[in-house]
């Protein structure tokens, strides 16, 4: 009779183990003191977490100076009635009027919250919508998702596509190049960053210029294969940055002038993200070596006057150590404050760093996975 | 029913594992002969499943079976076609060897074997080993794998008189599935039997699934309720075996062809609903196997085997990467086993030496067109020494890839690599206890062992590394197995048997992917990976039979595993590093529950399967939490005899409760279904 003992007793510890499944909570957004407050024209910032694809997620955090407080993942209580919260793999993040806007990738939409709740005011339906920009009451977004047409040959050209930002309604559209990505807005054209990732080894090396008013492409300018982001500084030059076949042609940075429509520079410098801010465009890097087989980041600072590598390092206190992968990269306009994410290895919880201007670093926080975009406010 | 409690008993006794030849009469007799104890029999028994206790589970497939074994995991990404690997003991799919009829399914291209492509509609028996089947007498390649599952298909028999027996079977239920299929046996001589067995399956894979969210007070935030698309499947296996038997010998030759249409139903992610992606499989193999005694102390067998895959996969979705890749496999293996007994019944030595060839081709450009000779030699002995049993093993693996590399200048040549591991094992039992009720064996095993770079770990563009290293596996194991057998087939209690195991398992050089470079998500193969996993088995099971011929056995499995991430000593920073982390998709606790009860023509089961909360990565925080799930099913079944046909029925309803888990985060498992049985036999 020992027997049914054990037997009762293996059976009394399953329905003690079976008792343990409970309902899903909405995401109590976590609250990490960093640093001490502080008073400035910038208020604080947002930060999107990509999150790896399939993962579903996509979130959001959020940075106040006055209380040198970091919030993580702040969107699941702000709108508990969403299903599946922000969505599958965020890739780019901005501030409009009143509206904080994420564009997620593979969600195949734009999110428009309210910028000081982030309360969803709405979304955008765009499919594979990768950048955002905005002028005078519009969005621009680029899309590899162009136009279908049945043709065995075909190969599938991306949009920008223009949405109102009072009704959320997409009302023209423009066919680009092949997958575009980043995007800048000059003088009422649209400068267009083509990458061509879909089509291995035949990457894009076309900048496609779209004429505003009339949202028809007016003009594609050949830079480098496999273009990423585009910014303008204030003298007209436009930072396009290459990624190249990340075999035989590495990446690198190029100045074409929009008044004079040609390449006045190429820099020698890999460019995994980079921010203007004042005369100086702030680079992160990861170039691959073959020979050691690992990552070998850097952090350098382009002078756009002088079309040059002012600064190989701009972190100085030797933080770089330990940053694995780093990923995005933002200056806060007023402090100059440089912050610079760590990516790790995509599938893992990332880093924020923040760095003061002389490249010491002040704080650094946990974030969500693969923690990439952020925008002041 | 018939029944030979005491002979059956002593049959589960000796197998450890789970007694299922306790109702196959047919076999009783031949399977007593065998049930001599000598140093031919395995030193450490198997979990199995077989006969009625595997047709009355609620299972489709042998993945939905494996789950009841302690020890095992199955990755299941839901429905019928979606696809099911398994783990075992955290050690990851590719160190898991999947035996059909004696020879290993291969696929050089992923190591993975799809469980969910074999239904149980053939499948007689599924084993599973730790360690090896410590049997020294079988190919090398059986030596290799960390631990195995042996899955065999019915071989023919026949009623007294009989030359044909015909069975045909109906399956429909949920999913909108139809799944007719045949077997014909017939005796063509008194030596040479020979069946065909035919299945299609088709399913539409849909089903409802719910995802919620509450507040912390437990009121509603949100719910939503939608169909589970692009789960459809479309499915036809074929078989046709001969088998013959000889004078001191027997062999069975066989082929077998699977072709597929799937669709391949995607994460449920916000805004996205619904996916398109479609996948295509065929796989054909012929194989053969002879094996004869020559003498007294010499036996031999030859194994040989020709497989051809073929696999596209297309993503038609026209706002992503259109994808449509071809993929074609061969794989040709030969095998021989020399056994000696140098002390009959004591002493036994054995050596085997297979040789296999294997190629890759795909519509990719620049592909690497990898082929790949391997070589296997394993010697082996083993020895029976009064209570004692031991037997110690060394493999030797050579393999010698071949392919293209692009160069510089853009034109490619063909290059080499060579890769030899050596990897020894033992296994030891002691009988500590051997009265007429009671057996209780002690049992250790060591082994090491690896996992060779797949074709996609070397060469996939892009993601491939040509200089990665084999990923290897220390594996320690102490246990216990005790057997209770009343010897009285009248008693109420027949019989009790417990088998516990604790372990320590050690990954080294393990293959993961890690970023590289400036891409946005671009991947290489490195051995980064370090694993270490402290784990618990259990398996116990009992038998009785109550008053009024109903006879009752009960089993539980319980598994705990400790795998923890030691890839990353610096990833330590607060509680989201991943440095001891358990790693992705292992629960601390798992385990089992099966009651199944027989009278007359009736059958009963009731199943039960827990797995605890898991992370799905070893970043152990709320944000990676996955929960744990917890199924019912139960099966009723009635058979029927009219004359020399019999017919059965048997229904089953799965997840009794209706519960909505996730085995992988975001694929949605399906709720309550049900599933009819009809089947005619003449």
């Amino acid at each position: 009779m020992k027997n049914y003992r054990i037997v009762l007793h293996i059976a009394l510890l399953f329905v003690a183990l079976a008792a343990c499944r409970h309902d899903d909570e909405i995401f109590i957004p976590e609250r990490v003191e960093v640093s001490k407050p502080e008073y400035s024209a910038v208020a604080g910032f947002y930060l999107l977490n990509e999150g790896n694809m399939g993962s579903n997620k996509c979130t959001l955090d959020r940075y106040d100076y006055s209380t040198g407080i970091y919030t993580r993942n702040i969107y699941g209580s702000a709108n508990p009635s969403v299903p599946k919260e922000l969505g599958d793999v965020g890739n780019d993040l901005a501030i409009y009027g009143s509206r904080l806007y994420a564009v997620v990738n593979c969600s195949n939409k734009i999110e428009v919250m309210d910028a000081a709740s982030c309360v969803r005011i709405g979304q955008i339906d765009i499919p594979n919508c990768r950048y955002i920009r905005f002028h005078e009451g519009f969005a621009y977004v680029t899309s590899y998702a162009g136009p279908v047409v049945i043709d065995p040959e075909y190969e599938q050209l991306g949009f920008v596509a223009k949405i109102d930002t009072l009704t959320l309604r997409e009302v023209a559209r423009c066919t680009v190049g092949f997958q575009p990505d980043g995007l800048e807005i000059v003088d009422d054209k649209i400068y267009v960053a083509n990458s061509g990732g879909y089509r291995v080894p035949n990457y894009e090396c076309r900048l496609s210029v779209i004429n505003l008013p009339s949202m028809t492409v007016e003009e594609e300018v050949d830079i480098d294969i496999n273009l990423q982001h585009v910014q303008c500084d204030r003298y007209g030059g436009l930072w396009i940055s290459s990624r190249g076949d990340y075999v035989e042609s590495t990446s690198k940075l190029f100045c074409y002038d929009v008044r004079k429509r040609r390449i006045v520079a190429e820099i020698d410098v890999p460019v995994s993200n980079m921010v203007l801010q004042g005369d100086s465009l702030y680079i992160v890097s990861n170039a691959w070596s073959n020979v050691t087989m690992t990552d070998e980041p850097s952090y350098s600072i382009v002078d756009v006057v002088q079309k040059r590598v002012v600064c190989d390092n701009f972190i100085t206190d030797g933080t770089d150590e330990a940053i694995r992968k780093p990923y995005g990269i933002a200056v806060n306009p007023v402090t100059k404050d440089i912050l610079v994410t760590d990516a790790r290895n995509y599938v893992n919880p990332g880093y924020l760093y923040c760095f003061g201007s002389d490249g010491v670093m002040r704080w650094s926080v946990r974030t969500g996975d693969i923690p990439a975009h952020i925008f002041f406010f | 029913m018939l029944f030979a409690p005491a002979a059956a008993l002593q049959v589960a006794a000796a197998d450890g594992g789970v007694a299922s030849r306790l109702d196959s009469m047919q076999y009783l007799n031949e399977v007593v002969v065998e049930r001599r104890s000598t140093s031919r029999d395995a030193v450490i028994p198997e979990q199995r499943l077989g006969g009625k206790k595997l047709e009355s589970l609620n299972a489709l497939s042998v993945a939905d079976a494996i789950r009841y074994f302690s020890g095992a995991q199955i990755k299941d990404y839901g429905g019928v076609g979606g696809i099911k690997s398994i783990d075992i003991r955290s050690m990851g799919t590719n160190h898991v060897g999947v035996f059909y009829d004696g020879l290993q399914l291969g696929n050089a291209q992923n190591g993975q074997i799809d469980l969910g492509k074999f239904s149980l509609d053939n499948i007689e028996e599924i084993s599973m080993y730790n360690g090896q089947k410590s049997n020294i007498f079988q190919p090398a390649k059986d030596f290799g794998a960390a631990g195995t599952i042996y899955l065999r298909t019915r071989q023919p028999r026949f009623a007294e008189g009989r030359r044909t027996h015909v069975k045909l079977t109906m399956r429909t239920g949920s999913f909108g599935l139809a799944n007719p299929s045949l077997l014909v046996e017939q005796k063509l001589s008194d030596r040479v039997t020979a069946n065909v067995s035919a299945e299609y399956t088709y399913a539409t894979g849909r089903y409802r699934f719910r995802y919620r969210k509450v507040f912390s007070d437990g009121t509603l935030a949100w719910d939503t309720t939608a169909t589970r698309r692009n789960g459809d499947i479309r499915s036809l296996r074929v078989e046709a075996a001969l088998f013959g038997r000889l004078d001191d010998g027997k062999w069975n030759l066989k082929a077998y062809l699977y072709d597929s249409d799937k669709g391949i139903p995607g994460a449920i992610v916000n805004n996205v609903w619904k996916n398109s992606q479609r996948q295509w499989d065929c796989n054909f193999f012929v194989q053969g196997h002879l094996q004869k005694h020559l003498g007294k102390r010499y036996r031999f067998q030859v194994n040989a085997k020709y497989a051809r895959d073929y696999m596209r996969y297309l993503n038609p979705d026209t706002t992503l990467m259109y994808i449509d890749n071809r993929f074609w496999q061969q794989e040709l293996y030969v095998a021989t086993a020399h056994n000696y007994a140098i002390v009959p019944d004591v002493w036994d030595a054995n050596l085997s030496v297979d040789y296999q060839w294997n190629s890759l081709d795909a519509s990719l450009r620049d592909f690497a067109c990898p082929t790949r000779h391997s070589a296997w030699a394993a010697l082996a002995t083993a020895a029976q020494l009064g209570r004692l049993k031991v037997q110690a093993s060394v493999l030797g693996t050579f393999v010698s890839d071949r392919a293209l590399a692009l160069a510089a200048s853009g034109s490619s040549r063909r290059r080499s690599t060579s890769r030899h591991e050596w990897t020894p094992a033992a296994f030891v039992s002691y009988r500590a206890v051997a009265s007429e009720r009671n057996v209780l064996n002690l049992r250790a095993f060591a082994k090491r062992s690896f996992r060779m770079p797949t074709f996609n770990d070397l060469y996939y563009t892009d993601l491939g590394n040509a200089s990665l290293r084999p990923e290897k596996v220390n594996q320690y194991d102490l246990g216990l197995q005790y057997t209770f057998a009343s010897g009285n087939s009248h008693a109420l209690f027949h019989g009790f048997n417990l088998s516990a195991d604790g372990y320590y398992n050690h990954v080294t050089d393990k293959i993961i992917a890690v970023p590289k470079g400036n891409g946005q998500y671009r991947w290489m193969m490195m051995n980064l990976g370090q694993v270490r996993i402290w784990g618990a088995d259990a398996t116990a099971q009992a038998n009785f039979r109550l008053p009024g011929d109903v006879y009752v056995d009960a089993r539980l499995a319980y598994t705990y595993q400790l795998a923890r991430d030691f890839s990353d000593p610096t990833d330590v920073a607060d509680e989201a590093g991943t440095y001891k982390g358990q790693i992705a998709y292992i629960p601390r606790h798992s385990g089992s529950a099966v009651l199944h009860g027989a009278w007359r023509s009736i059958d009963l089961n009731y199943s039960f399967i827990y797995v605890g909360e898991r992370y799905d990565n070893s970043s152990n925080i709320r944000a990676n939490y996955v929960q744990p799930w917890y199924t019912h099913d139960i099966s009723a079944g009635y058979s029927l005899r009219l004359g020399t046909v019999k017919l059965k029925a048997q229904l089953e309803v799965n997840n009794l409760l209706g519960q909505q888990y996730e085995v992988i985060r975001n694929y949605p498992m399906p709720g309550r279904n049900y599933r009819l049985t009809l089947s005619m036999e003449i």
